[in-house]
């Protein structure tokens, strides 16, 4: 007997005295905590973001060249990478060399690049989370992890949610996912948090108004 | 489970050698109380916590009482999605298995994302009699590995160092594991997670093979979660070609629905945080992101043995989230290592008899590592009712009876060192069975209480050892009461 079919006949033995089927599972917790209007949602995703020490900046599509290229001139960036679908115009003010992440791409290589412009799938108000799908303006998950500084820009209100459970439904499971709550963090000191490990230490968030 | 433990003496023992120890003690004070506080104003936040977590408890229950058929359906869509599925019924067959999954690579190190299925099945040192290195990149696990320590905690290992043993051990370990401890590193924790950060990214960057753990699958989509804080989980998941990742079989959950529950309860009850910084998914393998080679490892080693008792099965809905640790009175006494087993705590006193049967010292001393005060039960996020389950597993080892051992049903015989107790509650129950036995007995120990002893001679000498023995009435309780009519003919 081989171990997959030692193991199921365990299980199976093992619930041979449990009780029938239950009753089916209410989910009665909420949906949303709390009842916002659309602009208090993006309030709170900000103040969320910046509460787990996000920098958080607020633009329209007019202003997002701009202050993107404000951002890497501060930073003090000599690279940035970029994910291959990412809209042309949000990069076309600046003059930092551009890379292009490429499959053949080694760890290595990404590690010398100094920041990463990406777009974002969903962002969650409540809990501060940015989440990434790997779409073409996202990238793969690499390009945002290896660099120190990402730059993440949502597009607000249209990508914003309120809760887990409402992100949950717009997120498709069969592409890998990368959920983002501010920067990398520990708390393996003395159970206390402390910011910077080995993702990106410096998380910036544009949110961007919708025309 | 893992050797490491092997001839660990029974809990009391080594947790009074723990309780003696000031700066053991000191730095879990520190922590625990740290943690309480704020996890208690993350849960706070949440005005349905209570519907959450009873969401929860059913949602596992569910699970586990259809674990056949979730676990024949993850098979399923995992396989579909790419990745190759492994069934192991014990710890050396989960180490096999992972040890030539590794040789097939042919690569000789593996960095690991903290996995406590691993630490539980002796991964590492299996993999090291095999001539592979496995470098632990969780911050808490470096720690304890660079220390050559054991962990303490489920979820911050090295919880029992302070920051200066932690700049201690960076300073004096790091150089024989690759890249030193910067020079003259102080014990500040942001300079220390520096050091890290340095000591690691080195390993990270070469690595071939990643191995993780998983915090939950999904059996409808054949996805797994790693939940985590410090970007070294999401380095092992996807910088490597390939990735093994070797989880206990009750981690599914039947839908990605269901994950709407988990990942707010978890990170409030783990971290206390709103979010944890971050959660990977994936779905078997994607075309050129991440590995391309992903196995599966679906491991057993006492989970069905624990599914077969109907009280002690509600321990499989765990989801490690150390909660219970941080509030347990005990746990914050005698600390992680008394408990002899990577779960301590209140959750370990239940989970680990259960796994590894209570044939040994420290198994069959676990249930006892508690007071039954319920914070842990209190706190839990998905309701495990542990005091419920500590008294049924004392039950068990007092009184013997069926357990089911890997799989094949046996009787557990009384365990000896309650053979004094089985005798006085038998006697007990004799006397109070025959009144005129009761009533001449009584009555002896009224006219001899001049002469009772203050403690107990005998095997009775430990029990009366923290107790005052009650002292007996001048005159039985019975005789009384028929002398005064119950009181009527006046108080005496």
């Amino acid at each position: 007997m081989n171990s997959r079919e030692r193991i199921l006949g365990r299980v199976r033995r093992a619930l041979a005295d449990a009780p029938g089927d239950e009753a089916p599972l209410s989910r009665d917790y909420l949906r949303e905590h709390g009842q916002r209007t659309v602009a208090q949602t993006v309030d709170l995703l900000a103040e969320n973001l910046a509460d787990y020490r996000a920098l958080v900046h607020r633009t329209d599509s007019d202003g997002l060249a701009g202050l993107i290229v404000g951002l890497l001139e501060k930073r003090g960036s000599a690279s940035v990478l970029v994910p291959p679908g990412l809209d042309e115009g949000w990069l076309a003010a600046t003059g930092v060399p551009r890379v292009t992440d490429r499959a053949e791409s080694t760890p290595a290589e990404l590690d010398r690049v100094d920041s990463v412009v990406t777009a974002c799938a969903v962002a969650i108000a409540e809990t501060g989370t940015l989440v990434l799908d790997g779409s073409p303006d996202q990238g793969r998950r690499r390009i945002t992890l290896v660099p120190d500084h990402h730059i993440c820009v949502v597009r607000v209100p249209g990508q914003v949610v309120s809760s887990v459970p409402q992100g949950l439904e717009r997120l498709d499971p069969a592409r890998p996912l990368t959920w983002i709550s501010g920067p990398s963090a520990t708390s393996d000191i003395e159970l206390d948090r402390v910011e910077g490990v080995h993702g990106p230490r410096t998380l910036e968030v544009i949110l961007v108004g919708e025309d | 489970m893992s050797g490491t433990y092997l001839g660990m003496p029974a809990f009391p023992e080594a947790a009074r050698e723990a309780v003696g120890n000031a700066t053991l003690r000191g730095n879990l004070r520190h922590a625990t109380h740290t943690i309480r506080a704020k996890r208690a104003k993350a849960v706070t936040e949440v005005s349905d916590w209570a519907e959450l977590r009873e969401a929860g408890k059913r949602i596992k229950d569910h699970t586990l009482r259809h674990l056949d058929r979730y676990l024949v359906q993850l098979e399923e869509s995992v396989t579909a999605a790419g990745g190759v599925v492994h069934w192991a019924a014990d710890a050396d067959e989960a180490n096999d298995i992972v040890t030539q999954l590794v040789k097939m690579t042919g690569e000789s190190e593996v960095v690991k994302v903290k996995s406590m299925a691993t630490q539980e099945i002796g991964l590492n040192e299996a993999l090291e009699a095999e001539g592979i290195h496995a470098y632990e990149t969780d911050l808490a696990e470096l720690i304890v590995q660079l220390g050559k320590d054991r962990p303490s905690h489920i979820l911050v290992p090295a919880i029992h160092r302070n920051r200066g043993e932690i700049r201690d051990i960076f300073a004096r370990e790091m150089s024989e594991w690759g890249r030193p401890a910067p020079e003259g590193l102080t014990d500040t924790p942001a300079e220390l997670a520096e050091a890290a950060r340095l000591h690691l990214r080195e390993k990270f960057l070469r690595a071939k093979v990643g191995i993780s753990g998983a915090n939950f699958m999904v059996a409808e989509t054949g996805t797994l979660v790693v939940v985590e804080s410090e970007g070294n989980g999401r380095m092992c998941l996807t910088l490597p070609e390939t990735l093994i990742s070797v989880v206990g079989i009750e981690k599914i959950v039947p839908a990605w629905q269901d994950l709407e529950v988990f990942l707010q309860t978890l990170p409030r009850s783990s971290t206390a945080e709103r979010m944890n910084p971050y959660t990977s998914t994936w779905t078997g393998t994607t075309d050129e992101d991440g590995p391309q080679n992903f196995h599966l490892v679906l491991l057993d080693n006492g989970r069905t043995d624990t599914l077969a008792d109907e009280v002690g099965r509600q321990a499989l809905r765990c989801i490690r989230c150390s909660a219970c640790l941080n509030v347990c009175p005990v746990y914050e006494r005698a600390g992680g290592h008394a408990y002899g087993s990577v779960y301590p705590g209140p959750i370990g006193a239940i989970l680990s008899p259960q796994l590894r049967g209570t044939g040994s010292e420290i198994d069959a001393s676990l249930p006892y590592a508690s007071s039954l005060c319920g914070a842990c039960y209190e706190v839990c996020p998905v309701a495990i009712d542990i005091p419920e389950v500590l008294v049924h597993l004392r039950e068990r080892i007092v009184q013997g009876g069926e357990v089911t051992s890997r799989g094949n049903k046996v009787v557990l015989r009384p365990a000896k060192g309650h053979a004094a107790e089985r005798a006085a509650m038998r006697a007990a129950r004799w006397a109070f069975l025959h009144p005129g036995v009761l009533r001449t007995g009584q009555r002896a120990a009224s006219r001899t209480r001049r002469f009772h002893p203050r403690t107990l001679p005998g095997p009775g000498r430990a029990w009366s050892g923290t107790r005052e023995l009650p002292p007996v009435p001048a005159e039985p309780f019975r005789d009384w009461w028929q002398r005064t009519r119950g009181g009527k003919d006046g108080d005496r």
